[in-house]
């Protein structure tokens, strides 16, 4: 298969040498690889970042999972920035609050998009819609937020994983904050590299995370990883732009989320055998959500 | 490359909780329905690793289901895929294996009917990306990344040739090719993706040709 990047060195030698915005390569590698035309591809990210605002629309207005176990969370922090208590930073916090309002949704079974994956799909929606508050980007530069973010997971989901169970959390939530501080770093205006620094510095904070999830759901710690993930994005995109710079090579930093993933154990890869979903609280959780036949069940398995 | 779009990273748009185990346990469902060509009466789920472990979850066995049923992973009737299934008619079983899989989120999907049934094995590898590994006992790598054909034939000289040539008469191109076989001379498959979608034409002129026993198709 024909692609213009394969790995992040690639991605941004490209759009330097070009002078143009990675979103834009990722577009034309787009027409490239499923000769679509460009008009159709940007119409399709254009429907994908309107169900994203629905989400954080439906989940700033409160929502509840069927377990019970999340939802809500949203809302409080909303009122909470509106008390003007805030310490960490008001657009911080309302990136926070938009992520957990998409993962509230998404564990609702509510319509979500995937960015990389459901379990994830807070962090990118969750900055964008906060930093849009900031920028004021046109429509145009929300769609190439979304472009961009895909360009560096592209690389991720090909050299490493985006699968929870094939990589654990850092794969998943790892992708989606690493991704999301390149777009910041893209919509603030900063260059391609900046964008690659953004994403190494905040993936080396999210190496070695284990999906652990209480009972099988998508929602403890779930919802609260994609709180932090959102906040790890921004102060990584602004360290970014700061001048900062990874002295790892992006690309050597999936490479090593990669190994760590396959060294991971399996309890500790989205089986809910191990870390928080192995907690007391954990088992008792979900032997109140699915009742008795599966406490008998993995007490055979242990 | 196991990702090839944008989309697979930025997407799919979906009814949640888990890309891998909802959306893409949707989308087993669904290809597999595709290839057996109509509505099953009954199904057999076997599930394997992640799958088996946190199926109830994450809906994995309501999005299963309603690929069955042809539900798209945003459709918002895979919640009530169940019921719909009743409804229908469809009965089915969720099997949750012990043993372990290579890949850690593979389902065995067993449907039929009145006239045949179908076996399928599929892995979710992803952010709602799914491949198909084997087929009625044939190993294969089937992405749903382009159409394709797949053709049932005896194993004799000559057929792979000759539906590569209607293939080839109707100007589309072939993307990828996979031949197998169980024994010599004996049952064999044919695996094509090819990069336009094809018509009835097709399909009727390959199911006329001789040594050809089944033509399942999958749609983009």
């Amino acid at each position: 298969m024909e692609v213009l990047f394969g790995t992040v060195k690639e991605l941004v030698a490209l759009a330097e040498s070009q002078n143009k915005p990675i979103s834009e390569i990722m577009i034309e590698q787009e027409v490239l690889i499923t000769r679509r035309s460009r008009e159709e591809i940007i119409a399709q990210m254009d429907n994908n970042l309107t169900v994203m605002e629905s989400a954080v629309e439906q989940g700033l207005q409160g929502v509840k999972s069927t377990s019970g176990l999340t939802g809500g969370d949203a809302v409080l922090i909303q009122n909470y920035i509106k008390s003007g208590k805030s310490l960490s930073g008001d657009l911080i916090l309302d990136a926070v609050s938009k992520a957990v309002a998409t993962n509230e949704v998404n564990a609702a079974m509510g319509m979500i998009c995937a960015t990389p994956t459901a379990g994830a799909a807070g962090i990118v929606p969750g900055t964008l819609f906060a930093v849009k508050e900031k920028l004021n980007p046109t429509r145009e530069q929300m769609v190439n937020y979304l472009f961009t973010s895909g360009a560096f997971g592209f690389v991720v989901a090909n050299n490493a994983s985006i699968s929870g169970a094939a990589g654990g959390c850092q794969a998943e939530t790892g992708s989606a904050a690493s991704m999301a501080a390149a777009a910041i770093v893209e919509m603030a205006g900063g260059t391609p590299q900046q964008s690659a620094e953004a994403f190494s510095i905040v993936m080396k904070n999210m190496l070695g995370l284990v999906c652990d999830p209480v009972a099988g759901l998508v929602e403890v710690p779930c919802v609260k990883r994609n709180a932090m993930g959102a906040a790890k994005a921004l102060v990584g995109a602004d360290m970014a732009l700061a001048g900062v710079v990874s002295r790892i090579p992006t690309d050597e930093v999936i490479e090593a989320m990669h190994r760590i993933g396959q060294t991971m154990p399996s309890a500790l890869r989205e089986t809910a055998k191990g870390g928080l979903a192995a907690t007391p609280t954990g088992k008792r959780l979900e032997a109140e959500i699915f009742g008795k036949d599966k406490t008998v069940r993995d007490t055979v398995n242990s | 490359m196991k990702y090839r779009s944008v989309f697979e990273i930025i997407g799919p748009v979906m009814i949640g909780p888990s890309s891998s185990h909802t959306a893409g346990a949707a989308r087993i469902g669904r290809v597999a329905r595709d290839l057996f060509g109509r509505q099953p009466e009954w199904a057999k789920i076997y599930l394997y690793g992640s799958f088996a472990e946190t199926y109830k979850g994450h809906g994995t066995d309501v999005a299963i289901i309603g690929g069955l049923l042809d539900y798209d992973t945003f459709d918002e009737r895979i919640k009530t895929s169940f019921e719909d299934a009743a409804a229908l008619g469809m009965t089915f079983e969720f099997i949750p294996e012990e043993e372990e899989a290579d890949h850690p989120n593979t389902a065995r999907v067993v449907i039929g009917d009145s006239q045949g049934e179908m076996e399928l094995v599929g892995i979710s590898i992803g952010g709602g990306t799914m491949e198909v590994t084997e087929l009625n006992g044939f190993p294969l790598r089937l992405s749903g990344h382009f159409p394709a054909l797949l053709v049932v034939h005896d194993d004799r000289a000559g057929v792979i040739a000759s539906v590569s040539n209607s293939i080839a008469s109707q100007g589309m191109n072939i993307a990828h090719m996979e031949v197998g076989r169980k024994e010599k001379g004996k049952m064999a498959l044919m695996v094509i993706e090819v990069d336009q979608m094809f018509d009835e034409t097709l399909i009727n002129e390959l199911k006329s040709l001789p040594n050809v026993t089944q033509v399942s198709t999958l749609a983009n």
